[in-house]
């Protein structure tokens, strides 16, 4: 096991700069998730640090040792594959025992760590099949044995659970935490899905055009975005995002919804701005039948939407609503299902809201 | 088997409704069994003329009215017939394993490295395919002479040694592995060469296969070159030993049938054989996830 450093990591090709200059310290044992839309550099960081990319400028540290240069097979690293690189023509013991073989270990040795192996993944009965022979997951888990029993300092993913379809991706998601809380391994995860960067992540590394947008744990980056950007990636349904007017009292402020619907905040967050982007998520966006909402508490605003969508999940009913010019997505009780063009009481907390500068920087107040 | 063709073989309808109904299904088998036909009848008529005597080759029957084993007795007994057969199959051989090798090394090389040139490299590889093969015989025969590789096996086999064809083959194929592949091998720890033999090269076996075949099937029934650089008796290879049967005013057609009769044997084989690993590696590749 090892610890991880990222220090200014730039990959270009040719003219095209992909990778930015990315930092990132990365400690012993941790479960890093690198998420992003396609596109952002997450992938190619990956590769950097496998050495399957050569590093244009920057240095990368595993463990004490700088490894820019180095072969991937001297990184101790082992790396599963989003279509999971398994050796067609041969079997699923010589796919895991592949790298030991290659390493010319001892025989007895390479039979104990795939026997292992193959039982912490539940393989134990496919060993002798090919690969062609295996369901979608368990192609999956071979590729995880196969870098389980190099017993590397780093794990690195890539989009592993792409392939799968929902109910598996569910399935194996836990296996890979349950994995990584057995074995404590340095893990480096890199997909474009929030859900698994949410439930898998020690921490959550958002990056966008081959820059990092924000470090944080699952429920700092879903609680306190540091921007726009971060805070429509992460949460599902995205969140709302409205730029409102601002007015200053004092040292109060606020913005305007519409008529008679202002949200209140503090000054310093509105500062010098004429407009500020407030931003809802759809749980903290309270869709009720018109003229029965409760009594309001205090920072809530409530005004009326017309629906445009109603769609049932069955615990809540997902709203899509026009109100103040604005589109907004919302929640009603499940068992609630207004028809569209019906008029609906929304109730907003806007202790809840997040603001942003029109630039897309996080205002804290 | 698909559509019209497994609806023809339905156990429960007759034939001649389903070729009723589908009267391009009476073409598509009236072409097929000419083609059948055209294509069977020399090979059934070499086979015939090999049993005949003498004296009957001329006449137009398929099969013999008094067959006779002594053409083949005669060719393995007084020519050096078995002599030919083991330089045809040694050249052929060697020539075939040399293609494999390095046609695919090359290829690829071609399709996975990135490297300064790389395309001008390809597309010199690629035109020598223009060139026919009857241009190079003058600088071929120029080049064994000066290097003393007349009459010599090394002199029948220099110039297959390395195909365009097979560089151009094993490229294309090449560049359908995933780089996943490669790259998980490379983190194994496994040296490039290795990467290309033990985890690139099985999944190409189709392509070999194909290539394979194509280079023996070309050096066993290859004329020209070798009666060129060849002049002792001993090397010839069967086409051109079997060429040796005809002479200036007489061709002894039933010990040259005799004779193309065996030389089919091997090339059967061949097929027989590949043709295993071409059909495995299209099911290897269809199950492929």
């Amino acid at each position: 096991m090892a610890s991880l450093s990222l220090q200014g990591l730039v990959k270009r090709y040719g003219h095209t700069q992909v990778v930015h200059g990315i930092d990132l310290e990365v400690a012993d044992g941790e479960f890093i998730v690198l998420v992003g839309p396609s596109g952002c550099g997450k992938s190619t960081t990956l590769r950097m640090i496998a050495g399957l990319e050569s590093v244009t400028a920057g240095t990368l540290r595993i463990g004490d040792k700088v490894v820019n240069r180095l072969e991937p097979k001297d990184r101790d690293i082992a790396m599963v594959f989003q279509n999971y690189a398994l050796y067609p023509h041969m079997s699923v013991f010589k796919n895991i025992a592949f790298g030991l073989l290659a390493a010319k270990r001892p025989k007895d040795e390479i039979e104990t760590k795939v026997k292992r192996a193959a039982e912490m993944l539940g393989l134990t009965a496919y060993l002798d099949r090919r690969p062609s022979e295996l369901s979608g997951g368990q192609r999956q888990r071979v590729a995880m044995g196969r870098a389980i029993v190099r017993d590397p300092s780093v794990f690195l993913f890539d989009e592993p659970l792409s392939n799968l379809d929902a109910q598996l991706r569910g399935q194996v998601r836990t296996e890979i935490k349950r994995l990584h809380q057995t074995l404590r391994t340095t893990t480096i995860y890199v997909t474009h899905d929030q859900v698994e960067a949410m439930t898998l992540a020690d921490r959550i590394v958002i990056m966008r055009d081959g820059r990092i947008e924000q470090v944080g744990t699952p429920l700092d980056v879903f609680h306190t975005p540091a921007s726009i950007f971060v805070a429509g990636f992460i949460g599902t349904p995205t969140m709302n995002f409205m730029t409102l007017p601002a007015a200053r009292d004092g040292v109060a402020a606020t913005l305007k919804l519409g008529e008679g619907a202002v949200i209140p905040v503090s000054s310093a967050i509105v500062g010098a701005r004429e407009r500020v982007v407030a931003g809802i998520r759809p749980d903290d966006l309270r869709v009720e039948t018109a003229g029965t909402g409760a009594t309001l508490r205090p920072g809530e605003v409530r005004f009326e939407g017309t629906v445009i969508i109603a769609e049932p999940l069955g615990t809540a009913t997902q709203v899509t609503l026009r109100a103040h010019g604005h589109e907004l997505v919302g929640m009603a009780d499940g068992r609630l299902l207004p028809a569209s063009g019906e008029t609906v009481a929304v109730t907003v907390d806007t202790k809840l809201a997040h603001f942003f500068d029109p630039d897309g920087a996080r205002l804290r107040g | 088997m698909s559509g019209p063709a497994a609806s023809l073989f339905d156990a429960d309808r007759p034939w001649r409704v389903a070729l009723a109904e589908r009267p391009g299904l009476v073409v598509a088998w009236t072409l097929l069994v000419i083609g059948a036909i055209v294509m069977m009848t020399p090979l059934a008529y070499m086979i015939g003329t090999s049993f005949k005597a003498p004296h009957e080759v001329y006449e137009i029957n398929l099969l013999p009215h008094e067959p006779t084993f002594e053409n083949y007795i005669f060719i393995f007994e007084k020519t050096r017939f078995g002599l030919w057969f083991v330089n045809s199959v040694v050249t052929s051989a060697l020539v075939t394993i040399s293609v494999l090798f390095f046609d695919a090394l090359i290829g690829y090389t071609l399709a996975k490295f990135e490297f300064r040139g790389r395309e001008f490299v390809f597309i010199a590889i690629l035109s020598t395919l223009m060139i026919p093969t009857e241009m190079l015989i003058v600088p071929w025969y120029v080049m064994a002479k000066n290097f003393g590789w007349l009459n010599s096996y090394w002199g029948i086999m220099f110039p297959g040694m390395m195909t365009g064809f097979g560089v151009f083959l094993m490229r294309q194929f090449f560049m359908g592995v995933p780089d996943d592949y490669i790259h998980a091998a490379r983190i194994d720890g496994l040296s490039e060469f290795k990467i290309w033999w033990k985890v690139a090269m099985p999944l190409v076996t189709p392509a070999l296969s194909a290539l394979g075949i194509f280079t023996f099937l070309g050096n066993w029934t290859a004329f020209l070159w070798p009666l060129i650089v060849t002049n002792d008796r001993a090397l010839y290879t069967l086409p051109v030993g079997l060429a040796s049967f005809s002479g200036e005013n007489l061709t002894d057609w039933e010990l040259v049938m005799a004779g193309a009769t065996i030389a089919t044997l091997p090339t059967l084989v061949v097929f027989i054989v590949f043709q295993r690993y071409i059909i495995r590696g299209v099911v290897l590749a269809g199950l492929k996830g």
